[in-house]
């Protein structure tokens, strides 16, 4: 059934691949940030309650949703990586992790940046931003591990099974936190979700959802060609690329 | 059969190394001790904080036995042949996890009037505490056996065991110091274990096959 | 001569093939497109400097490790697809000995039994054949390394497996004990078995079916 994807085990295949897919992944996603931001930083009606300072949730709802959202990709490669012993998916797993961190930092930064003018101070317990902060520890957890052994392919494969494991944790982590929350009488007045927004400024958070996953492709494409390339080194396709320059 | 044999073998281990065990159960007193010494030996305060302090606690011990579960079997070449071997790897890893519960786990569970009397914990809430340790105990071998499996052949596992076993602890600190906390104010907790009950189930039915798996891409 | 015996492959059936295997260790290209085969009664002997990849070969053969190039065939099955029944099949003894050294002889041994489902039973004569009489009751940590790796061999007097994978079995053995090993393969060999074994003693006894494969150092 899954004969088409047979191709995409084969490292040079999607060295190729993502070689094509790169500029207009990287084109598109350069033009729906500007698109997203200029639009929602610049040019959205301010909210009744929270005057211009809401507008970082252009940046901070599209880079959690993503923190999340790039761990599941992760995960799923790491599964075809365990399942099927796809090496080029246990690469993948490796160029993941840190666009994710990096994600979850963004998201943690600019929710405590919006958190300041909203509760005037910096960190809060909250249910979101410690969630986030559990996110950010899974994602050093899978480069910290990857990095731990002489072998990189033994790396590789323990970061994939530990991504695995965090994946299936995820949901009860997030259960567990929101559960505490409501426990602890939180700071949890701030609506953070999305679905209470007004149109007016659903649309550029939408265009600046799409555009983080659209960047999160593109630099994993990067970074996977980058890490077939060091993986394959000792193959004569690699050679002759090399060659070539 | 084997896996009687298997967990007489860690035992016996356990017995003729008895740092092993012993120094983190000392560790986890000192670290109770250490608390009030540092946030002031008020009574009511102590007894707010009981139940955070004793899972943490409870967290740092285990993780301080974890090193040495796979180290020896690793450097001796035994989990190696035993990957090889293929067939008994369950009954090992089962055998490990046992071992560890009732050399690290069960003996925490039978400290908890230690842990009473110096965290000042009322009648109520000492209930709670070793119910919540006797089902969190074991969750807690689960995880480190998991976190031992992943860095046995790593360069710097001991610290990295910690870091990779912290996120996944939290729910169960949440849920046990919760339903201590609830059992100190004299309200049903009963929510709390049975969620921790349903972690430990999870965690029983999915643990040990990723163990294997953690092996055998450490002997790879 | 091959005697017929209760093993699962029988003579002139192909074990353990490899073919066009190679393997790539931090960077390094150890071998590739490296063929062998191996029938019942076969001893083969793995043969290279230090550093050349004999151990990672073995791991390979033994189905610790993929291969990065190549496959390895087990009756002319795919290695990972019959791995139970391989695994089954086979006694790997590695670099390292595989006893924990706070355990006694008997204890180490009574292990294995149990890993390698063999019925539990006394031990005491096979270690006295081993020249280890009267130390089957202290910790391993208190014999020498000779006596600690017949500890290790004394797996091969009672496993029920066909193929045999040795890394540098004789390590640390005198004269007597690597006599005693050969004499013991030998015997293994005429039953059908086989054994894969790298080392870098000359192998003294003649085997009827011996093959020496150099694997070439390549930096």
């Amino acid at each position: 059934m899954f004969k088409w994807l047979h191709p995409l085990a084969k490292p040079e295949t999607v060295y190729h691949l993502c070689g094509k897919l790169y500029p207009w992944l990287m084109f598109a996603a350069i033009a729906l940030l500007a698109l997203g931001n200029i639009w929602g930083l610049a040019f959205t009606p301010p909210d009744y309650q929270q005057g211009d300072s809401y507008r970082i949730i252009h940046i901070h709802v599209p880079s959690a949703i993503m923190s999340m959202g790039t761990y599941s990709a992760m995960a799923i490669a790491a599964f075809v990586a365990l399942v099927w012993q796809v090496k080029v998916a246990q690469w993948s797993v490796l160029a993941i992790a840190p666009i994710g961190a990096v994600y979850t930092a963004i998201a943690l930064i600019t929710g405590m940046a919006w958190g300041k003018p909203m509760w005037g101070t910096w960190w809060v317990w909250d249910a979101r931003l410690t969630s986030e902060l559990i996110l950010l520890f899974l994602y050093l957890g899978v480069i910290a591990l990857s990095g731990a052994f002489s072998d990189r392919q033994t790396g590789a494969k323990a970061a994939s099974l530990l991504a695995i494991v965090g994946v299936i944790n995820l949901p009860i982590i997030h259960f567990s936190v929101e559960w505490w929350n409501t426990l602890h009488q939180g700071a949890s007045i701030t609506k953070f979700a999305k679905p209470s927004i007004d149109p007016s400024m659903l649309w550029p958070l939408l265009i600046s959802i799409l555009a983080f996953k659209v960047l999160m492709l593109a630099l994993t494409c990067l970074r996977l060609r980058t890490a077939i390339l060091v993986n394959e080194q000792h193959r004569p396709w690699v050679k002759a690329l090399a060659g070539e320059r | 059969m084997v896996m009687r044999q298997f967990l007489q073998r860690e035992l016996r281990l356990l017995a003729r190394q008895k740092a092993d065990w012993l120094n983190p159960l000392l560790f986890f007193v000192i670290v109770l001790s250490l608390f009030p010494l540092g946030v002031g030996p008020e009574p009511n305060l102590l007894r707010l904080m009981a139940p955070g302090i004793v899972w943490i606690a409870a967290l740092l011990s285990v993780l301080l036995a974890a090193e040495r579960l796979f180290k020896d079997d690793y450097r001796n070449g035994v989990v190696e042949q035993l990957v090889a071997t293929r067939q008994p790897l369950l009954s090992y890893v089962l055998a490990k996890i046992l071992a560890n519960w009732l050399s690290t786990g069960l003996p925490l569970v039978i400290l908890s009037p230690v842990v009473a009397l110096l965290l000042n914990v009322n009648q109520a809430s000492f209930v709670a505490m070793i119910l919540t340790l006797l089902l969190g105990t074991p969750l807690l071998s689960l995880l480190s056996v998991m976190g031992a499996a992943l860095t046995v052949s790593a360069d710097k596992g001991g610290i990295l065991l910690a870091l990779l076993i912290l996120p996944l602890y939290i729910p169960l600190l949440i849920f046990a110091s919760a339903a201590v906390e609830a059992a100190s104010m004299v309200m049903p907790y009963h929510g709390q274990l049975a969620i921790m009950l349903a972690m430990l189930l999870f965690a029983l039915a999915l643990i040990p096959m990723a163990v294997i798996s953690a092996l055998k891409l450490n002997v790879s | 001569m091959i005697n017929p015996s209760t093993f699962p492959v029988s003579a002139n059936q192909l074990l353990l093939r490899a073919d066009a295997v190679s393997c790539i260790r931090q960077d390094r290209v150890l071998f590739e497109q490296l063929c062998l085969s191996v029938e019942p009664g076969d001893m083969l002997h793995i043969a290279g400097k230090n550093g050349a990849g004999k151990s990672s070969l073995l791991r390979l053969l033994a189905g610790l490790a993929q291969p990065d190039d190549g496959i390895v065939l087990y009756r002319e099955k795919p290695l990972h697809d019959v791995i139970s029944d391989y695994a089954a099949n086979l006694c790997y003894i590695g670099h390292h000995s595989g006893i924990h050294e706070q355990l006694t002889a008997l204890e180490n041994l009574s292990f294995w039994r149990a890993a390698s489902g063999v019925a539990p039973a006394d031990d005491f004569a096979l270690l006295a054949k081993l020249g280890l009489a009267g130390l089957e009751d202290i910790p391993c940590r208190m014999l020498s390394a000779g006596q600690q790796r017949r500890v290790s061999l004394a797996r091969l007097w009672f496993t029920p497996c066909q193929l045999w994978i040795l890394d540098e079995p004789f390590t640390a053995l005198d004269q007597s004990a690597i006599t005693l090993l050969q004499q013991h393969f030998l015997q293994h060999l005429l039953k059908g078995g086989s054994v894969i074994l790298t080392t870098h003693q000359s192998l003294s006894l003649d085997y009827a079916r011996l093959t020496t494969m150099e694997i070439a150092y390549r930096w």
